[in-house]
C-alpha cells in the first residue's frame, strides 16, 4: 500500500485535484455560444424582424403621408373609440380584479378552486367566440334582441357591444395578477389592523392598496395592452361602420384590405409603439418590484 | 355559500364575493350559456350535419392541427431560449428579455399585417423563401407562422422560473459521475422542467386554436385549404347563419374546456412537483 502512494503521480493528477470541487470537467466552450446564437436567431426571425416590417411599411410613402394618415377623421374616430372602449373596461375589471382578490385570498370558502378557473376562462375562449355570444344574447334574433329594438337600444353594432366585448376579453387581467400576490402576502396585517379598530375601508386604503399597488399598476398595464389591441370579438360586434363603431385595429383591417398598405401600416404603428411602451413599463414594473414582493 | 366558509374577522366578504359572482355571471356565465341554449334549438342532426360538413372539418383540421405544430416548435425553441436567457448571459440579454412578450402586447391585427408583409413573396423574408420555392404566406405555412408569433412567450415564460429556481449540483454531480451533456440533458434537465414544458405547450396551443386576428392577413383564407374555424363561424355570422355559427362555436368552447381542465392539471402537477423537490 505503501509503496503504492510512495509511486511519483502522473503530471496532470495534481492539477486535476486542485480544480474546484462542483465544477463539471471539460465544459465544451462552442456549446453556449452555439445556443445562444440559435436562440437569438429565432428570436430575431420571430420578433424583431416582424416589428420592424411595420415601422418601415409605416414610413414608406414618407413621413408626410405618414402624419396625415393618423390624423385623417376616420383614424382619429377609431383612436378615440379605442381610448373610450379601454376607459370603460380597464376600471371595471380592477373593480372586479381587486374584489374578486379581497374575497379569494382574505377568505376561505368552498368552491374557491371552480371560482377561480371561471375566472380566467375567457382567455381560453377564441375571441371570435367570445364576440359571438355577445350576438346571440344581444343581436337581433337573440335573446334580448326584440325587447331592446323595441325599447330603440343599439348594443350590437355599436359602441356598447365593443365595451362589452372588450370587458370580455380582458376580464381575467387585474383579477390573476392580484390573487396570487393577495395570497402570498397573506392576512396578518389587515388582521391587525381591525383588530386595532380600523374600519373594513380604512383596511383595504391603508394596509391592503399600498401592499399591492405595484401588481395592480401590472395588471392594469396588461389589460389596457389587450383592451386597446382586440381584433377579433370586437370584430364580430362592431359591424364595422366607419367613423362611428370602427376601434383603431378595426381601421387598419380597413384600410390594408382596401391595398392602402402605408396608411395601413401608419396606424398599426401607434399600435405596436403602445405595445412597446407596455413592455418598457411592465419591465419596470417586473424589476422593482414584483420579483421583491413574491 | 355563506355558510360554507370559515369564519374571520375581516369584513367584505359579502360585498367582494357577491360583486364577484355577480359580475362574473353578468359578462362570462350568462353569455357563454347562450351559446349552448342556442344549439339546444337545433336537433342533434342538424347539429351534426353542421359540424361534420367538409368546410367546417377542414377547418377544424386546420385550426387544431397547425395550433399543435406551432405550440411543438414553441416547446422547444421556447425552452432553448429560456435556457439561453437564464443560464447564458449575454449582452443585451434584459432587451431580448422583454422582447419576448411582445406577442402578448401587440394587437393580433398588427401582427396579423406584419407578418404578412414579411412573408409575401416580395417581403424581407418571403423573397428569398419563394427563390427556394418555399410559399409561406397565403397557404397553410403562413397560418403557422402567425400561431408560432402568438404562441412564442408562453413556454419561455412558464420555463424560466423553474429554470431559475433550479439546482445546478445535481447536473454537476451527474457530469463529474462521467454522464455526457446530452444525457444530463436527458435524464435531468428535461425531467425537471417537463411539468412547466406540458403547462406552456398546453397554453400555447389553447391560445392558437383560437386565435384569429393574426391568422386572417396572412391565411389568404381558402375554403378546405387555408380557412381556420373562427374564420367559418364569422362567414356563417355574416350569411345569418346563426345556429350554424353556435354549433361550431360550441365545439370550439367544449374544446377550451377540455384544455382549461388539462392546464388545471398541469399547473397541480407543476406545483406538487415544486413542493417536493423543496421537501427534499
Amino acid at each position: 500500500m505503501a509503496a503504492v502512494l510512495d509511486k511519483p503521480l502522473p503530471e496532470a493528477a495534481p492539477r486535476r485535484v486542485a480544480r474546484p470541487i462542483g465544477r463539471p470537467p471539460s465544459r465544451s466552450r462552442w456549446m453556449p455560444i452555439a445556443l445562444t446564437t440559435v436562440a437569438l436567431a429565432y428570436v430575431t426571425i420571430a420578433l424583431f424582424v416582424p416589428l420592424a416590417a411595420v415601422f418601415v411599411e409605416a414610413f414608406r410613402k414618407g413621413i408626410a403621408h405618414y402624419f396625415a394618415s393618423i390624423s385623417e377623421p376616420d383614424a382619429l374616430s377609431a383612436i378615440r373609440l379605442t381610448f373610450t372602449a379601454a376607459a370603460i373596461a380597464v376600471p371595471a375589471n380592477l373593480v372586479f380584479g381587486v374584489s374578486a382578490a379581497w374575497a379569494i385570498a382574505k377568505f376561505d370558502f368552498k368552491g374557491k378552486a371552480i371560482l377561480i378557473t371561471l375566472i380566467d376562462l375567457p382567455f381560453s375562449v377564441s375571441p371570435v367566440v367570445s364576440g359571438l355570444v355577445y350576438v346571440l344574447m344581444f343581436g337581433l334574433q337573440g335573446w334580448f334582441g326584440p325587447w331592446l329594438q323595441a325599447h330603440d337600444i343599439k348594443i350590437i353594432f355599436a359602441v356598447p357591444g365593443i365595451v362589452l366585448a372588450t370587458i370580455f376579453v380582458t376580464f381575467p387581467f387585474v383579477a390573476r395578477e392580484l390573487i396570487p400576490l393577495m395570497q402570498a402576502q397573506g392576512r396578518d396585517e389587515e388582521e391587525a389592523a381591525v383588530a386595532l379598530g380600523a374600519s373594513g375601508w380604512q383596511t383595504f386604503w391603508r394596509v391592503t392598496l399600498p401592499n399591492v399597488k405595484w401588481g395592480i399598476l401590472y395588471g392594469v398595464i396588461l389589460c389596457n395592452a389587450r383592451a386597446m389591441g382586440e381584433f377579433g370579438a370586437v370584430s364580430v360586434v362592431s359591424g364595422h361602420i366607419r367613423g362611428t363603431t370602427n376601434t383603431l385595429p378595426l381601421h387598419v383591417e380597413i384600410l390594408y384590405n382596401e391595398y392602402n398598405f402605408a396608411a395601413a401600416f401608419a396606424c398599426a404603428s401607434l399600435l405596436a409603439f403602445l405595445a412597446l411602451v407596455t413592455l418598457v413599463i411592465k419591465t419596470v414594473v417586473e424589476r422593482r418590484f414584483l420579483k421583491a414582493a413574491r | 355559500m355563506l355558510t360554507l366558509r370559515r369564519p374571520s374577522v375581516l369584513p367584505g366578504f359579502r360585498l367582494t364575493l357577491g360583486t364577484t359572482l355577480f359580475y362574473l355571471a353578468l359578462i362570462v356565465l350568462i353569455p357563454l350559456s347562450a351559446a349552448f341554449a342556442k344549439t339546444l334549438s337545433m336537433t342533434w342532426e342538424q347539429f351534426w350535419m353542421t359540424v361534420t360538413a367538409p368546410r367546417v372539418l377542414a377547418s377544424l383540421r386546420l385550426s387544431f392541427g397547425a395550433a399543435f405544430i406551432a405550440a411543438l416548435v414553441n416547446a422547444v425553441f421556447g425552452l432553448l431560449v429560456a435556457w439561453v436567457l437564464v443560464r447564458n448571459p449575454f449582452p443585451g440579454r434584459r432587451i431580448v428579455d422583454a422582447l419576448v412578450d411582445l406577442p402578448f402586447a401587440l394587437p393580433t391585427a398588427v401582427a396579423g399585417i406584419a407578418l404578412t408583409a414579411v412573408y409575401a413573396p416580395n417581403g424581407w423574408l418571403g423573397a428569398p423563401l419563394a427563390a427556394l420555392g418555399i410559399k409561406v404566406a397565403f397557404t397553410p405555412l403562413g397560418v403557422l407562422v402567425a400561431l408560432i408569433f402568438i404562441g412564442l412567450p408562453f413556454v419561455v415564460r412558464t420555463v424560466q422560473p423553474v429554470l431559475e429556481d433550479m439546482e445546478k449540483e445535481l447536473e454537476e454531480a451527474a457530469r463529474l459521475l462521467g454522464a455526457r451533456p446530452f444525457q444530463v440533458f436527458m435524464r435531468i434537465v428535461l425531467p425537471t422542467l417537463m411539468p412547466a414544458l406540458l403547462t406552456g405547450f398546453t397554453l400555447a396551443f389553447a391560445r392558437a386554436v383560437g386565435e384569429y386576428g393574426s391568422v386572417v392577413f396572412i391565411a389568404g383564407n381558402m375554403p378546405m385549404v387555408s380557412e381556420i374555424a373562427p374564420l367559418v363561424i364569422i362567414s356563417k355570422l355574416e350569411q345569418y347563419d346563426y345556429p350554424g355559427a353556435t354549433a361550431l362555436a360550441v365545439v370550439m368552447l367544449l374544446a377550451s374546456f377540455v384544455m382549461l381542465l388539462a392546464i388545471n392539471l398541469l399547473q397541480g402537477w407543476m406545483r406538487r412537483r415544486n413542493a417536493q423537490e423543496r421537501n427534499v
